[in-house]
């Protein structure tokens, strides 16, 4: 009999020293992950942290798993060539919102539709932290950085309405202030099988320190941020005084539930097929006054693609067998010379 | 070529033919068959086709001709032939774009029909060529097979626009009676390719006898003619181009190793069949991975590579401008990983369908920093398996990234290949790390990635799965050994060294180069890659004529082989000819300071014979 031997945060932990600056919101990202790994059951040979470039591409560097620092924008392609021929393996793939928008936009949405087996886990700080401060696709408009003085004309991205956009099967959100919750939308982007997508706020407090203070700050949760729950209605505010009702022209609208009645608010779920609701929930919290919503957008079923490839490949070997060259060499017309 | 009269049949030692036609005619088809039933006769067969970039290019113009030349032979050939000694030309525009090529004498078979004043004219004939007399240098033969095959094809009740795609094989049916070719695998071929529409089936097959019928009967032709077969070394033959033999070397590269394949690829001209032939393969334990651009292509192979398969992607020019980026991070990972570049005509889009050997300096240098990587080029069609196999052997023995270079000449071109027992593949053998490598002074066993192997100094390949050994790697520089993080200026130094003699050091375990000289020549010309044909037909001709003339050519371009530098100095005078502007002679120079004369053609098609001779004989006269 062999005895599972119960994992620790300290096996996951690397002996290479953490050199993000002192404060960063990648920190508490770190220690979720590292604590939550062990409750996964998870096996340090099987997981894979794959990354690219920026401040979170360190990220597999202090994981005691496999790991590959790559190359900007590029980690969810090289996690696709692994994940698709390894599927006994855990990979997860690890950037920031440049990395993952900017220069491997195309990568991303492209994993997210093909359903490829993988956690994509993007930290947003809204700013290019490696190369000191310039504005980034999620940046808002008019933002004031070092590459853009007079502010950033750029219409930033919405990742989960992106992520959305682009097929993902599992979409969420969550932020660097709350472990417990960090850990709870991991924990089923983990179980998901397929590609999810997570996105997480996290504050960059060298470059743009408090970006997110307005809806995660403990003081502003409680009217700015909304929590899904699934099979929940979906509900937010001093003693969850709002709601999210559909709105008849086709969006969804916020009421107070004590005018309108608990009977007209959307119940959250994030099982649905169509993607109308994930969609006008990812659209919340865009203008300041209303709240932003955190947690599981969608989560639907759908075969991821390494599977689809395996089961092609098992029909194919059950049709014609395992491939033999001498066959290969011979599937088109031979002749022989003779002595 | 030369003549035995014989009361039937003529025999021929050799004939080249082109087929040419609008680009929606069928001539790539109509050659590849043509070839296919010579290459069952026995004869040696080389192809070269040359299609226009665009799909359908306006019909009828001179822009849209597509064609494609065969030479068949009883003997050894090394080309498709310099010049058709036989032009099939199916409407004017490709009578206009290809009659300068053909030699006087030269037989030329043209489709009367299609010459009406309209196609005439956008062929940019003033008169009728077929009546004027301006062919009268030539055989000519008018045949109207556009009518010819809509009477044929009457009784099946096809719409005339549909019976009227079936003229190639009319025309295959003609050449085939008059040189002698078998009928039947064609028969076979138009029942077995367009078995899903019974109508076409029957419009080809009525047009391909009829055809045969009336080069039998219609008394236009004096006589046909037969290529008797060749006398190529004993075994079995397939006829392959050299797509289809490269993506077979990689199929038994990795069955030989015992590996799974992963190919990833994006579609680009002229490297795109070897994504479909291998995308029929999953019964050798082979993904194919249609990526969403370059570098995602290359970038999945170099992930596949991580957990432990034969990562390989296939492009062209443009593609390996864009994978180069990941390459260079191959290079730091060390991880294997094969980069194949079909070249072809640059800069930027270039002639995508047209030949070049362009890219070599691109392989050898284009990446930044000092990232070397091992480059191996193919030489004839049936060669591309060959250097498949040796790529792949490269890449997993010293774990590097490596190139492969083949062009759009030996992609489509096809020559007979001697099928390999299994006991002739190379022998490759991976061996995957399974236990810590280094001990600390501490006493703990530990797992050190860039600890390499004194032999090969090919780091240990840990896979992902293998218990113990967890380890990270990355593009950031490397402390040698423990593959940590390092910013030490002496160790970066050390890696960049280390990197650079791992790719040296391979050449210890390539063969020599081997000169062709069997009576001591003054002057060697040597090539690489798809000039291989034309410098042996060039050669062995000029040695016919009495000359003296050494020959090698070069596989392995990065390491070179180890006896490059003293082959090099028993030579007064080396051509080097090269279908760019002199980037293998670039190499030589700057490498053995030897001078070697350039011989440069950069017109997206290869060498003829006679270009090489003249400048073989010019150094020969001069060095006498």
């Amino acid at each position: 009999m062999t005895t599972i031997e119960k994992l620790t945060r300290k096996d996951f932990m690397s002996d290479q020293e953490v050199r993000w600056c002192p404060g960063c919101g990648d920190y508490s990202i770190l220690a979720a992950v590292q604590l939550l790994l062990p409750e996964l059951n998870a096996e340090k040979h099987n997981t894979v942290f794959i990354s690219g470039i920026g401040c979170a591409a360190r990220f597999p560097y202090y994981m005691n798993t496999y790991g590959v620092h790559s190359i900007h924008g590029r980690a969810p392609a090289v996690a696709s060539g692994l994940a698709i021929t390894r599927p006994d393996l855990d990979v997860w793939v690890i950037g920031g919102d440049g990395d993952m928008l900017s220069i491997g936009g195309n990568h991303l949405i492209h994993a997210l539709r093909r359903n490829i087996n993988m956690v994509v886990v993007m930290f947003n700080n809204q700013i290019y932290g490696l190369t000191k401060g310039q504005y980034s696709p999620t940046s808002e408009v008019g933002k004031v950085t070092k590459s853009s003085p007079f502010g950033s004309a750029d219409q930033p991205f919405n990742p989960i309405s992106l992520a959305i956009g682009a097929e993902a099967t599992f979409v969420a959100r969550t932020h660097d202030m709350d472990r417990a919750h960090m850990q709870f939308v991991l924990k089923k982007a983990h179980e998901h099988k397929g590609a999810s997508f997570v996105e997480i706020y996290q504050n960059c407090n060298v470059f743009n320190d408090g970006a997110f203070e307005s809806i995660t700050g403990k003081e502003n949760r409680q009217d700015k941020l909304l929590i899904l729950q699934d099979g929940e209605p979906i509900l937010f505010g001093k003693d969850n005084a709002y709601g999210i009702a559909p709105d008849p022209s086709g969006g969804i609208r916020i009421v107070e539930v004590a005018k309108e009645g608990m009977e007209h608010v959307l119940v959250h779920d994030a099982k649905k097929k169509d993607p109308s609701l994930a969609f006008a929930l990812s659209r919340l919290g865009i203008s300041n006054e209303e709240p932003r919503p955190i947690g599981i957008f969608r989560d639907i079923e759908r075969e991821d693609y390494g599977t689809s490839l395996l089961t092609q490949q098992q029909n194919v070997l059950q049709k014609q067998g395992k491939g033999a060259l001498d066959k290969l060499f011979r599937s088109q017309s031979t002749w022989v010379v003779e002595e | 070529m030369t003549l035995e009269a014989d009361k039937a049949k003529i025999n021929l030692d050799s004939l080249v033919i082109r087929f040419a036609g609008d680009s929606g005619d069928g001539m790539q088809v109509t050659g590849d068959r043509f070839t296919a039933g010579s290459a069952i006769l026995g004869n040696d067969v080389a192809t070269f086709p040359n299609y226009p970039a665009e799909i359908r290019a306006p019909a009828g113009t001179i822009a849209g001709v597509s064609a494609f030349q065969v030479q068949i032979a009883d003997h050894d050939i090394y080309t498709p032939g310099d010049f058709p000694t036989v032009l099939v030309a199916m409407n004017p525009a490709a009578l206009k774009a290809n009659i300068a090529d053909l030699p006087p004498g030269g037989v030329v078979i043209c489709n009367s029909d299609a010459f009406d004043q309209r196609s005439l004219e956008k062929a940019g004939y003033a008169a009728n060529p077929l009546e004027d007399g301006s062919l009268d240098i030539y055989k000519l033969y008018g045949v109207p097979i556009t009518s010819l095959t809509l009477e044929a094809c009457k009784g099946i009740g096809a719409k005339p626009r549909d019976a009227e795609r079936s003229k190639n094989f009319f025309a295959l049916g003609l050449v085939s009676w008059l040189y002698d070719r078998p009928y039947q695998p064609t028969l076979d071929f138009i029942r077995m390719r367009y078995a899903k529409n019974s109508q076409v089936v029957e419009a080809n097959t009525l047009a391909f006898n009829a055809g045969r019928y009336f080069g039998e009967t219609a008394e236009v032709f004096e006589s046909s003619y037969t290529v008797p077969a060749s006398k190529l070394p004993p075994g079995e033959y397939t006829n392959i181009t050299g797509n289809t033999a490269l993506s077979w070397g990689l199929i038994a590269a990795a069955r030989q190793a015992s590996l799974p394949m992963f190919l990833g690829s994006y579609p680009i001209t002229p490297a795109s069949d070897i994504l479909h032939e291998l995308s029929k393969h999953k019964a050798f334990d082979v993904t194919t991975f249609q990526a969403e651009d370059e570098i995602a292509a290359v970038c999945s192979a170099l992930g596949a590579a991580f957990g432990g398969a034969i990562g390989v992607t296939t492009t062209s020019g443009p593609g390996i401008d864009l994978k180069s980026e990941t390459v260079g991070l191959a290079v730091s990972l060390e991880l294997p990983l094969v980069i194949i570049d079909i070249q072809r005509g640059g800069p930027s889009t270039g002639l995508p369908t047209k030949t070049e050997q362009s890219d070599l300096l691109h392989v050898m240098f284009g990446r930044h920093g000092e990232a070397p990587v091992p480059i191996v080029a193919a030489a004839t069609p049936a060669h591309c398996f060959e250097a498949a196999t040796e790529a792949v052997r490269i890449a997993l023995t010293y774990r590097t990234p490596v190139y492969l270079l083949s062009d759009g000449y030996l992609a489509n071109g096809a020559e007979p290949f001697r099928i390999p027992a299994e006991a002739e593949l190379p022998e490759i053998k991976v061996e995957f790390a399974t236990k810590a490598n280094k001990v600390l002074p501490d006493g703990r066993e530990v797992f050190w990635p860039y600890l390499r192997d004194e032999k090969t100094l090919a780091r240990p390949w840990a896979l992902p799965g293998t218990k113990g050994l967890e380890h990270r790697i990355g593009g950031i520089e490397k402390a040698d050994g423990s593959g940590n993080i390092s910013y030490d200026p002496l160790n970066h130094e050390l890696m960049v060294q280390v990197r650079q003699a791992k790719v040296e050091g391979i050449s210890k375990d390539l063969p020599d180069l081997e000169v062709d000289d069997p009576d001591q020549a003054n002057v060697l010309v040597m090539g690489w890659g798809s000039t291989y044909g034309t410098i042996v037909a060039s050669v062995n001709n000029l040695r016919q004529s009495g000359y003296s003339i050494a020959r090698a050519h070069l596989m392995y371009l990065n390491p070179f082989p180890r006896n490059l530098a003293d082959v090099l100095s028993k030579y007064d005078k080396v051509l080097i000819p090269e279908m760019n502007s002199g980037q293998l002679a670039f190499l030589i120079r700057s490498k053995f300071l030897k001078n070697v004369t350039q011989l440069n053609k950069i017109q997206g098609v290869p060498f003829k014979t006679s270009e090489i001779e003249a400048a073989l004989i010019t150094m020969a006269t001069e060095s006498k």
